[in-house]
């Protein structure tokens, strides 16, 4: 699965893994770039780059002007030249203004010179919601940049995977969306290979075996997703719990496989229901796997509303008990 | 101050100096709207003091301080009339209140709550977060006045709805002025750097649209200072570029910022000699961090905030009213209290309004509800009924 160079390893939270996964690639390829705002002298308004300014100096860690397209646009003509930039985009809720970069020349500036231009940019983004943030600064909206061909797009949910994803995303060949849950940046420390560490894109992880349905879910929706499988263990339902990690390219193969063997599924995202990954992931079982199924897929999502303010997110994000009841709907049909 | 436009960029207007005495004019305000203006930045003050504590106690959510900017906002909003627009960033809690919001809504909207931040009978637009977005929304305002061209004494365009209190809005002395309403936007100095700043003034100029464009450049863009945002000497420079006006002016001087603003409403409200739209630089320094969740001593120096602090707008206003005879102890004293009360009210009001109803979420997406929100919202009904809204709420 992964790739380790050795086997010490450091007791980390998510968004140490993301800097220990910066600094890990920066060390080893000189052509790896920070820059953004405030990733330098403040090392991160989530700490995440705290320390490779005075570790790798200003060339190789940049403070930019506040300006997202221009942060992503200036990435982009970097990575045509050869180098390979991390740009940061503070909160997904501010990538808008580079959404025509990403989309209209990193997407496909490989498609566009057969090759001759490549974009191997990884563009880092803070996402999702639960932390009482201001507006805008909890929006989950990983589908947009699925349901662009040419970009891949990764959600890690443990700091090992943090760091190894991260890696694995910095060595591609092609640009890579890295959407980190903010939620749960501090909520847990776990061992992270100390050296280099990398996980391959496109695999999904098992989180927990089970056989009566297979749950799909990523990022800060997977830990409320295991605590009701948990809660439902006790009541004798035994889900599996998938996190997906990539989510484009999906993994087909494992989503396929575990729902052939339990025959039922749901599918756990905190973005809006409408256009979200739970449709796709629906698609492809009815594509593969009609014939097993024996229960309607619930969708157990974000409400196609804005993110509303945070006296009431916690209504609208997929809570234990909002998991744990929609479930219960596809077991008990 | 024929000669507010007829200056270089960095020729930065003052009119009260730091030790409080007159370097220039004083504009045409009456004693009793001087006082205004300096309670105006009291009350200011004191809300944000009370803001950031109550947001250090889990009462409020992150909260971006403006102490050090009050004479930015209170000069400016003083010179607005209440038909012109307002499309504020994040921080401009003052100039919006001068413009009418209550400040219990502008406290709810930081308490997460979306009854807050706006007023039914007030022209300010809802503060715009991502940044620079609100420049071109202020040129289309502005644009739609010109078109509609509500001149000559003709009524306020807003509608009056549900009247939120009252407390202490400045309808009561507005001047009526002929020409169109204006707007006016705000923003900071890293907003500088963004593609809408730059697509907003240069139709803005295209169109001679009667705006104001006030650069609030406070010197710092969370942790970038203002000589890493642009090379530009400065920023009220830029506006040679989009062949509009533009000036620079002592940012914590409420005599400039309001005899600068007022000079560039007028331009704006009638076709004349010159453009129509103004680029306002005022310069001044936030003393706190660029929000509650910011740690501003990671990168930059408690010396240069003590020499700015040096620059406080309030004291130089203070003594130039108390050297002057407009203000004694009697009236300070008066004001704190009035300031102390009028924001407690407003903490009180705030806590006291309930947790919107879970509907509100859906209620307003769009004119009516889609069938498929009808069914969310149900569900959400449900399962509220099945579980109980405890299950929901982590605090």
């Amino acid at each position: 699965m992964s790739t380790d160079t050795d086997t010490e390893t450091q007791n980390l939270t998510l968004v140490q893994a993301v800097r220990d996964g910066l600094r890990t690639e920066m060390q080893r390829d000189d052509d790896v770039i920070v820059l953004g705002e405030d990733v330098g002298k403040n090392g991160g308004v989530f700490r995440a780059t705290e320390g490779l300014y005075d570790e790798f100096g200003d060339d190789r860690v940049i403070d930019t002007p506040l300006a997202e397209s221009g942060i992503v646009g200036t990435s982009i003509g970097m990575a045509a030249y050869g180098l390979r930039p991390v740009p940061e985009i503070q909160f997904m809720g501010f990538i808008y203004p580079a959404f025509d970069q990403i989309v209209s020349h990193a997407a496909r500036l490989r498609t566009r010179t057969r090759g001759r231009f490549t974009c191997p940019m990884v563009v880092r983004a803070p996402y999702g919601g639960g932390i009482r943030a201001p507006e805008h600064h909890s929006e989950s909206k990983e589908a947009f940049f699925v349901h662009e061909p040419g970009l891949k797009v990764v959600i890690p949910s443990t700091p090992a995977d943090t760091k190894g994803l991260l890696a694995s995303a910095i060595r591609d060949p092609d640009p890579v969306v890295f959407l980190e849950p903010k939620l749960i940046y501090r909520a847990f420390r776990e061992d992270v290979p100390t050296g280099e560490h990398t996980v391959p894109l496109g695999e999904a992880a098992v989180r927990r075996e089970g056989s009566d349905v297979s749950v799909f879910t990523w990022g800060a929706m997977t830990r409320p997703t295991m605590e009701a499988a948990e809660n439902l263990a006790d009541a004798g339902v035994d889900c599996e719990v998938i996190d997906l990690r990539t989510l484009s390219p999906l993994d087909r193969e494992t989503i396929v496989d575990s729902f052939e063997k339990t025959g039922r599924a749901a599918v756990v995202h905190e973005a809006p229901r409408t256009g979200g990954l739970g449709g796709e992931i629906t698609a492809i079982l009815q594509e593969e796997s009609l014939l097993y199924q024996e229960a309607p897929i619930q969708r157990i999502t974000g409400f196609d509303t804005p993110v509303p303010l945070y006296a009431l997110e916690d209504y609208y994000l997929p809570s234990p008990t909002r998991i744990e009841d929609g479930i219960r709907e596809v077991v008990d049909f | 101050m024929s000669d507010v436009f007829d200056r270089d960029p960095d020729d930065r207007v003052r009119i009260l100096d730091e030790s409080g005495e007159l370097v220039g004019d004083l504009p045409d305000l009456s004693d009793a709207e001087l006082v205004d203006l300096y309670r105006y930045m009291r009350l200011a003050r004191h809300f944000d003091e009370r803001a950031v504590n109550l947001q250090r106690q889990g009462r409020m959510g992150t909260y971006p301080p403006l102490a050090g900017q009050e004479a930015a906002q209170v000069g400016s909003a003083m010179a607005l009339d209440p038909r012109d627009w307002i499309a504020p960033s994040y921080r401009e809690h003052a100039a919006v209140h001068v413009h009418g919001l209550d400040l219990a809504d502008i406290l709810l909207y930081w308490m997460g709550h979306g009854a807050g931040g706006w007023r039914a009978d007030v022209n300010v637009l809802p503060a715009a977060v991502p940044i620079a977005t609100q420049v071109p929304h202020t040129t289309g305002v502005a644009l739609a006045s010109k078109l509609r061209g509500e001149s000559e004494g003709s009524d306020s365009p807003r509608k009056t709805g549900e009247a939120g209190d009252s407390e202490e809005s400045r309808s009561s002395d507005h001047r009526t002025k002929s020409g169109d309403a204006v707007a006016c936007a705000y923003f900071g100095d890293g907003a500088t750097s963004e593609g809408d700043f730059h697509e907003g003034l240069n139709m803005a100029g295209v169109f001679d649209v009667p705006a104001v464009f006030l650069c609030n450049n406070n010197g710092w863009a969370i942790s970038v200072p203002r000589e890493r945002q642009t090379a530009s000497p400065t920023l009220a420079g830029k506006a040679v570029a989009y062949g509009i006006d533009g000036v620079q002016v002592d940012g914590m001087d409420p005599l400039a910022t309001y005899e600068v603003t007022r000079a560039a409403v007028e331009k704006a409200r009638t076709p004349g000699d010159r453009p129509r739209p103004t680029l306002i630089e005022a310069v001044q320094y936030r003393f706190g961090a660029h929000t509650t969740a910011d740690d501003p001593t990671v990168y930059r120096d408690e010396a240069e905030v003590e020499a700015w602090r040096r620059r406080d707008p309030i004291p130089r206003l203070e003594r130039f009213l108390r050297e002057t005879g407009r203000l004694d102890d009697a009236a300070v004293e008066d004001i704190e209290a009035s300031v102390r009360d009028q924001v407690s009210a407003a903490i009180e009001r705030a806590e006291h309004t309930p947790r919107p109803d879970p509907d509100a979420m859906f209620d307003d997406v769009y004119a009516g509800l889609p069938p498929a929100l009808r069914d969310q919202r149900a569900y959400l009904h449900r399962l509220r009924d099945r579980h109980g809204d405890d299950a929901f709420l982590k605090d």
